[in-house]
């Protein structure tokens, strides 16, 4: 394992623990029926069982149990044969029963990891998940604050949507690392179809736990008291809310000599704007949930079967599919990783091109210096790319046999994208053809009788000097390959001697 | 006869051979409420509309030759614990005053569908919780047979509605001995199913995994007639059972012969009422003679069955009756006189210290102790391992017998008042009923005697998980060998 340099320079040791909510990609809800879609009008995707309306019971939803489990077995956890469901008990206005179905002393799932290696080296963590559970969203609370009247509206669409929790062992090193296990998180939970993660919209939500260990000059370890961040919106505020987190628990250290135990945990909230953590008000006591089993749910018990049939379909993760790719096109482990990390369709996609162009390494440079610089530049995903496989099979295949160089290939590319007509098209447009062997010899002799100084250094040793008559090539005709100019002006000029 | 005579089974044969339209069974028991219930109190809400306009498109249908349902034109008062889509729902509580749920109970569209008519909502004990119907926000029921007594309870409007002919059939629900215990102290038969043999949903939680839907009746071939509608499996329900629905009436005729029947000695403790304890001994000499036998049985933790319910349902009472907090439906207080955390905590506060009655923030409280963390171990944990122990006591008693009998509470009814001070003296009227929900069995109590002052006295039969076939059979059969049933009080008012 290599770490982070600022690590070994730090006087401390920063360890961190995430615990992760995500929103599972079903059509309904956990417990009943109600679509789960985003953004609809508040409160018209609810029912008694989510009103929590009196005598409403509860359905589980076996496609959520299902996508829990796929999420679970690829986070390496074991999953429990037996597992039950809990009520987590607490009042607040956007949770309509008063408490939340929950799972608290077996979670279906538990003692896992995921992985996590800087593709330039920087670092290689394998983090420990403690336990993955299934539990209902709340609702959402608006706080309307407009002309004083401090109405709070209440939006229930939300309530009832499945959630996995996710909390890891406090076994991340820095900011980077957390970040960095984030991106994996989540992108290993997009490939598997359980989530689609998407912080704006709620579907993904982070706190942090952060302290520091300090080596004491006795060999002693101090540890600072733990402090649980949240809100923060995106996988970068998580970064930089440790990272001032760190500083500031040092600073406080050095002033207060507070260890973990002497004082309850805090929480602090995560402030984007101004680039600080603050004090969140301190609950007195530690909050009693009052769990206990959901009567109006039966356990959940995992035949092996079932548990096969789950694994079957999972698909490739993303760490297997990184090897795979760099093993089965010959392509580099940063190159495999660029395209894994693009997510599942950019890999099909990928895939489908080199295999018609029979060549990897050139699918790839294609697919990251001119696929994902314009899928950057517009904003897009390669499921509405305009330009599909076939196409660019077609563009790569015609540089390959020499019809045209890649700069000449890379503004057909652009024309291709921009005008939306087809590769073959924009060729005979653009006065792109293939320049013919009679052709190539005309122009190369007549370069030659055009530069005698080019020629006589040729033959006076100097192949570099050849590079001259290759501009000139171009301005004649734009359409010739450099390289057979070259290769034939050579040729030519050695017969002459 | 009068059509409020006759039996559930004659009605709804009456209708269907059009020997009685439905509209004039109606309107024979609508006339029966409006001469009773004022004494009585047995209702909540009357539906005279409704249930005369479903009536006359029974007999509509009836008469233009199209099918009618199973019960069709039997009138039926429900327990105003099921969620009616039509008609309020209130659990007898100011919390739920002016509450109309959105949907039917599956009860309430499998009657519905089977073209009963909903005569109205019987009062109850709010939330369901109490033994005696003192505990309804709307006053308190009567008991037919001496209106300074007790109903029972919590079913107590279904108990005493039926007793007094002013519905055939009534639905109650059972946590602890709800439908039981009234049944037996208003002199009709009750059953109370296996747990997850009626749909729950819409089913207003008292405790979840102890409520239990059952019908009311005056007989135990009209419940049996009313189990066939009412029960079988609801996938909108996780702990209903997948089992199929027995023809319940076509099982009534086999005879009892080798049946075996336990009796349990813990059931003669102390406190048994002597003309009690004389009724059920006579009641075990008619299955005697019926051709049964009867055997002791040993129930060991049965003693453990009201302080275990006792913690039980109040810890999922405490948090089924959360979500009366006054935010999205029902009572919200409307003081903002301040003295709170927060105007949240006060609305919180005040809404359900003004929607709630003393007997459920009693309850409401003991299971928000015993939830607690630091005694969560030694309450609600320990009840369940108790619980556990108590079904197990009933899986061993049934290896050996078929049936469990004995008397269903241990006084006939009392003087209403008379324990509304002392809520552990109201808490052991349970002691008879509550180990049949611990165990999540099914049980049944019906009359089978009457003491001197004229009060019925109850009988009660528990079976094994699923045997509600035999716990008619066996009643019905009682019933053919007696007439304790088909006494009626003789003036009401």
């Amino acid at each position: 394992m290599s770490s982070a340099a600022s690590e070994s320079l730090a006087p401390y040791t920063t360890i961190i623990g995430l615990e992760v909510h995500v929103q599972l990609q079903t059509r309904t809800k956990l417990f009943c029926g109600c679509s789960t879609t985003f953004g609809s009008p508040p409160n018209t995707q609810v029912c008694p069982t989510c009103l929590g309306l009196p005598g409403s019971l509860p359905v589980m939803n076996r496609e959520a149990f299902a996508l829990a489990m796929k999420a679970a077995l690829a986070l390496n956890c074991k999953i429990a044969p037996f597992t039950k469901w809990d009520r987590k008990n607490y009042f607040y206005p956007d949770l309509p029963k008063g408490y939340q179905i929950s799972q608290f002393d077996l979670p279906f799932s538990s003692d896992g990891f995921l992985e996590v290696v800087d593709p330039k080296g920087a670092f290689s963590r394998r983090v420990g998940i403690i336990r993955v559970h299934l539990e209902e969203d709340a609702g959402k609370s608006m706080h309307d604050e407009a002309a004083g009247t401090a109405d709070t509206r209440i939006d229930l669409n939300r309530a009832g949507t499945p959630l996995c929790e996710i909390v890891s062992q406090p076994d991340l090193r820095t900011p980077q690392e957390a970040r960095a296990w984030l991106n994996e998180l989540k992108l290993l939970l997009v490939y598997l179809g359980v989530s689609d993660c998407n912080m704006q919209e709620g579907s993904l939500r982070v706190d942090a736990n952060v302290n520091l260990h300090i080596p004491q000059p006795d060999g002693r370890i101090a540890k600072t008291p733990i402090v649980e961040i949240k809100n923060m919106n995106s996988f970068r505020s998580v970064e930089r809310a440790l990272t001032y987190e760190a500083a500031r628990q040092w600073e406080e250290w050095q002033v207060t000599k507070a260890e973990l135990g002497t004082t309850p945990k805090q929480t602090r909230g995560w402030d984007d704007p101004a680039g600080i953590t603050r004090a969140q008000r301190h609950k007195e006591e530690s909050s009693d949930y009052r769990y206990f089993p959901e009567p109006d749910l039966v356990p959940v018990t995992v035949s092996d079967a079932r548990l096969a049939e789950v694994r079957a379909g999972m698909g490739e993760p993303p760490t297997e599919l990184r090897k795979t790719l760099a093993d089965k096109w010959k392509i580099s482990a940063y190159d495999a990783d660029v395209l894994v990390n693009q997510g599942r369709d950019l890999v099909a996609y990928f895939e489908d091109v080199a295999t018609k162009v029979a060549d990897g390494k050139v699918a790839s440079n294609w697919l990251q210096q001119d696929v994902l610089r314009t899928l950057n530049e517009r904003g897009e995903t390669i499921d509405a790319f305009p330009i599909r496989p076939d196409a660019l099979a077609d563009l790569i295949g015609r540089v390959q046999k020499g019809d045209f160089d890649t700069s000449r290939g890379r503004e057909i590319f652009a024309e291709v994208l921009s005008s939306g007509r087809a590769v073959a098209d924009v060729v005979a447009s653009l006065g792109i053809a293939a320049v013919g062997d009679d052709e190539l010899v005309a122009l190369c002799q007549a370069l030659i009788a055009e530069n005698p100084k080019i020629v006589a250094d040729v033959k006076g040793g100097k192949e570099q000097a050849a590079a001259g008559l290759i501009g000139q090539a171009k301005k004649k005709n734009p359409n010739v390959n450099p390289g057979k100019v070259r290769a034939m002006c050579l040729d030519l000029i050695r017969a002459m001697s | 006869m009068q059509p409020a005579e006759l039996s559930a089974t004659d009605l709804v044969t009456a209708v269907r051979q059009g020997d009685l339209s439905a509209v004039q069974c109606t309107e024979a028991f609508l006339a029966r409420i409006e001469a009773l219930d004022g004494a009585v109190n047995a209702f909540l809400k009357v539906d005279r509309d409704g249930a005369l306009a479903k009536a006359a498109e029974i007999d509509a249908r009836r008469k233009a030759g199209k099918s009618i349902g199973a019960l069709a034109g039997l009138p039926v008062a429900v327990k105003d614990v099921l969620c009616t889509a039509d008609l309020p729902t209130t659990c007898a509580s100011k919390m739920l005053e002016h509450f109309r749920p959105p949907y039917d109970a599956d009860t309430v569209r499998r009657l519905r569908e089977a073209d009963a008519v909903i005569v109205g909502k019987t009062n109850m004990d709010e939330f369901a919780m109490g033994g005696s119907n003192e505990n309804s926000a709307f006053g308190p029921v009567k008991n037919p047979w001496d209106l300074t007594r007790a109903p029972g309870g919590s079913s107590g409007g279904s108990a005493a509605c039926v007793a007094a002919d002013m519905a055939p059939v009534a639905i109650g629900s059972d946590t602890g001995g709800s439908i039981r215990q009234p049944a037996g102290l208003c002199g009709i038969t009750g059953l109370k199913p296996t747990y997850g043999r009626v749909s729950r949903r819409g089913l207003i939680a008292f405790a979840s995994s102890l409520d239990q839907i059952g019908p009311m009746a005056r007989s135990a071939a009209d419940c049996a007639l009313v189990m066939e509608t009412i029960a079988g499996h609801d996938p909108g329900d996780s702990t209903s059972l997948a089992a199929d629905v027995p023809r319940y009436t076509e099982l009534l005729e086999q005879p009892l012969t080798g049946i075996r029947i336990g009796r349990v000695a813990e059931h003669y403790a102390e406190g048994l009422d002597p003309e009690v304890a004389k009724g059920v001994d006579e009641a075990f000499a008619v299955f005697k003679a019926a051709g049964a036998t009867v055997v002791d049985v040993e129930l060991p933790h049965a003693k453990y069955g009201v302080p275990t319910y006792y913690l039980i349902a109040p810890c999922e009472a405490s948090s089924n009756l959360a979500r009366y907090d006054g935010i999205h439906y029902g009572h919200r207080s409307s003081s903002k006189a301040g003295g709170f955390d927060s105007p949240l905590v006060e609305m919180y506060c005040r809404s359900r210290a003004e929607g709630f009655g003393p007997e459920v923030k009693r309850r409401i409280m003991l299971g928000t102790y015993a939830l607690s963390a630091g005694y969560y171990d030694a309450y609600y944990a320990k009840a369940l391992k108790v619980r556990r122990l108590i079904r197990q006591d009933y899986l061993d008693a049934f290896k050996q017998v078929d049936l469990i009998a004995g008397p269903v509470s241990a006084t006939p009814a009392f003087k209403l008042g008379e324990k509304t001070g002392d809520p552990l003296a109201m808490y052991l009227v349970d002691l008879y009923t509550v180990a049949t929900n611990l165990a999540g069995v099914g049980g049944i109590s019906f009359p089978c005697g009457f003491t001197k002052s004229g009060l019925p006295v109850g009988f009660q039969l528990q079976g094994p998980a699923l045997a509600e076939p035999l716990l008619l059979r066996a009643t019905d059969r009682f019933q053919r060998l007696t007439d304790w049933h088909t006494r009626r009080p003789k003036k009401i008012v």
